[in-house]
């Protein structure tokens, strides 16, 4: 056994500022959530260009008689399904989204914007920090850009096959977790901040390229929208990888820091 | 064999940890001091967005194509009163503009008086708090000229718009009214009129007939309806409740740039 006292500390596998942005991300953008779909809830219709088409929204969720009652509906381009307990109508409610998933969990937009719009903030300084500190440390070059050879298409097929087989190689990332933190970091996050200023009268009128990027303020709304549904489904897969790759190991690596793999010839 | 009961268990376990949260998360929601905290960021909002927002930088002015055909009402679409019936009868020939309150020189203005004013055009994007924009015409005097031409006492730092409309039928007094305010560098920029005419035709009354505030670079509760009277005020902490506005008053941002 080597003597504790003389080895080095080793370098953790995830350094103090990627564990702590990351929790704190994770909670903010768990409120940015909950509000923003408590904002959405004021209007539960998307439209793309600048203005609302009212009679033809792309995305609207409503509440229509039927029989003796209502029922919930949520309508996608042409298509029209019965969502009733989850959109349109929940808890004999007219209401987008339902209560356990809005924050405030009543019906308040006054509320709802204020924790987001404190929250955005929160979340705007903590990705920051994150970014500042992922080129000062190299950590982007280091651990996030795939090298060339991760990215030839036998290499990514290979992978793609042991995560269908959910087989991992602990250590370091794979291609495809790098394509999708890539993807999270340096596309979705930042679309759902520019989207979100998208929306604003005075950014728009500041800098006019804000909602001019999406096409139109309804246009902005839409893809905040679409991002936040697909980082959802980021965190949703996130997840599920993390239990099915020794969770315990992992979530204890992401709070303590864990042990960097040692990989051969390289000197860190 | 257990999986059933078990899964039962774990719906039933989760289902109250979900109740838990929620009501745990409605008693942070309503606790004052969080409220408070929260409220702090607008005061942030606002230095960014004047930060980065020249007082002159005009809102997007769109082309008449762009208008919307179902420009929507929202409010009050009709005050209620036999006050506003009769001037609605009228075509408002009986209805004045008072400008008042930190001026030199007070004003009492019929809607010929306004539109003899220098007046503005803009086709321009009305976002509404709720998350829907309509694109709309507006023709109006400018409030810079009325204020200039009243002539505001240095003291004064906001503008407050009161309306004929009391969209809280259940608050007593003035608290139910609508009324909005802004400030001078809002007052003062060039978009910013008092609207008599909307995609060429006079404002229809769903709209705020007779005259209606534009305040381009912010949110659509802003843009007061039905304007009755004009003050202009060092603080506002003494009109209704004190924010500074109907929405306002009941938690809504007071500066609504985003």
């Amino acid at each position: 056994m080597d003597d504790l006292n003389t080895r080095p500390r080793p370098r953790p596998r995830h350094s103090l500022l990627v564990r702590l942005t990351h929790w704190i991300n994770a909670l903010v953008l768990l409120v940015l959530l909950a509000s923003g779909l408590q904002i959405f809830n004021a209007h539960p219709a998307l439209y793309w260009g600048q203005a609302s088409t009212f009679a033809k929204p792309w995305v609207a969720m409503t509440a229509e008689p039927r029989g003796d009652g209502l029922a919930g509906y949520t309508q996608v381009g042409a298509l029209k399904v019965e969502t009733t307990g989850l959109l349109g109508l929940s808890n004999g409610e007219r209401r987008g989204f339902p209560a356990w998933a809005t924050l405030p969990s009543y019906r308040s937009l006054a509320e709802g914007r204020r924790w987001h719009f404190f929250f955005a903030w929160l979340f705007v300084i903590n990705g920051l920090a994150y970014l500042a500190w992922g080129l000062v440390s190299r950590h982007f070059s280091r651990n996030l850009f795939p090298h060339s050879a991760e990215l030839r298409p036998r290499s990514l097929w290979a992978e793609i096959k042991d995560h269908a087989r959910l087989r991992f190689h602990h250590g370091r990332y794979n291609a495809l977790q790098k394509l999708a933190y890539l993807t999270v970091v340096f596309v979705l996050l930042p679309l759902m901040v520019l989207s979100g200023l998208g929306m604003s009268p005075g950014v728009n009128a500041a800098w006019p390229w804000t909602f001019e990027l999406f096409g139109g303020r309804q246009s902005a709304r839409t893809i905040h929208f679409l991002s936040a549904l697909s980082l959802v489904a980021f965190v949703l897969i996130h997840v599920a990888m993390v239990l099915v790759s020794g969770p315990l190991r992992q979530l204890r690596a992401m709070i303590t820091g864990g042990e960097a793999p040692h990989v051969r010839g390289e000197t860190r | 064999m257990t999986s059933i009961p078990r899964r039962g268990l774990l719906a039933g376990a989760g289902s109250a940890l979900l109740g838990l949260t929620l009501a745990g998360c409605d008693q942070i929601t309503r606790n004052p001091s969080i409220r408070a905290t929260l409220a702090e960021a607008e005061g942030l909002t606002k230095a960014a967005q004047r930060l980065i927002l020249s007082p002159t930088a005009l809102a997007r002015e769109f082309a008449p194509a762009d208008i919307s055909p179902d420009f929507r009402a929202n409010g009050s679409l009709r005050p209620a009163g036999v006050a506003y019936r009769d001037l609605a009868a009228g075509q408002f020939a009986d209805w004045r503009l008072q400008i008042g309150g930190l001026v030199d020189r007070p004003l009492s203005l019929s809607l010929d008086d306004l539109r003899a004013r220098p007046a503005r055009t803009q086709i321009t994007r009305h976002d509404c708090v709720e998350g829907w924009s309509s694109i709309g015409q507006w023709t109006g005097a400018r409030l810079s000229a009325l204020l200039e031409a009243a002539g505001l006492q240095p003291q004064a730092r906001f503008i407050v718009f009161h309306c004929a409309d009391r969209l809280d039928t259940f608050a007593k007094g003035d608290r139910g009214l609508y009324y909005e305010s802004i400030d001078l560098v809002d007052a003062f920029h060039e978009q910013t009129i008092l609207a008599y005419e909307m995609n060429g035709q006079v404002l229809p009354v769903k709209h705020g007939a007779p005259l209606r505030l534009r305040v381009e670079r912010q949110l659509g509760y802003k843009h007061a309806k039905y304007v009755m009277r004009i003050e202009a005020v060092e603080s506002f902490a003494h009109i209704a409740g004190g924010q500074g506005g109907f929405w306002e008053d009941r938690g809504y941002e007071w500066y609504a740039g985003i």
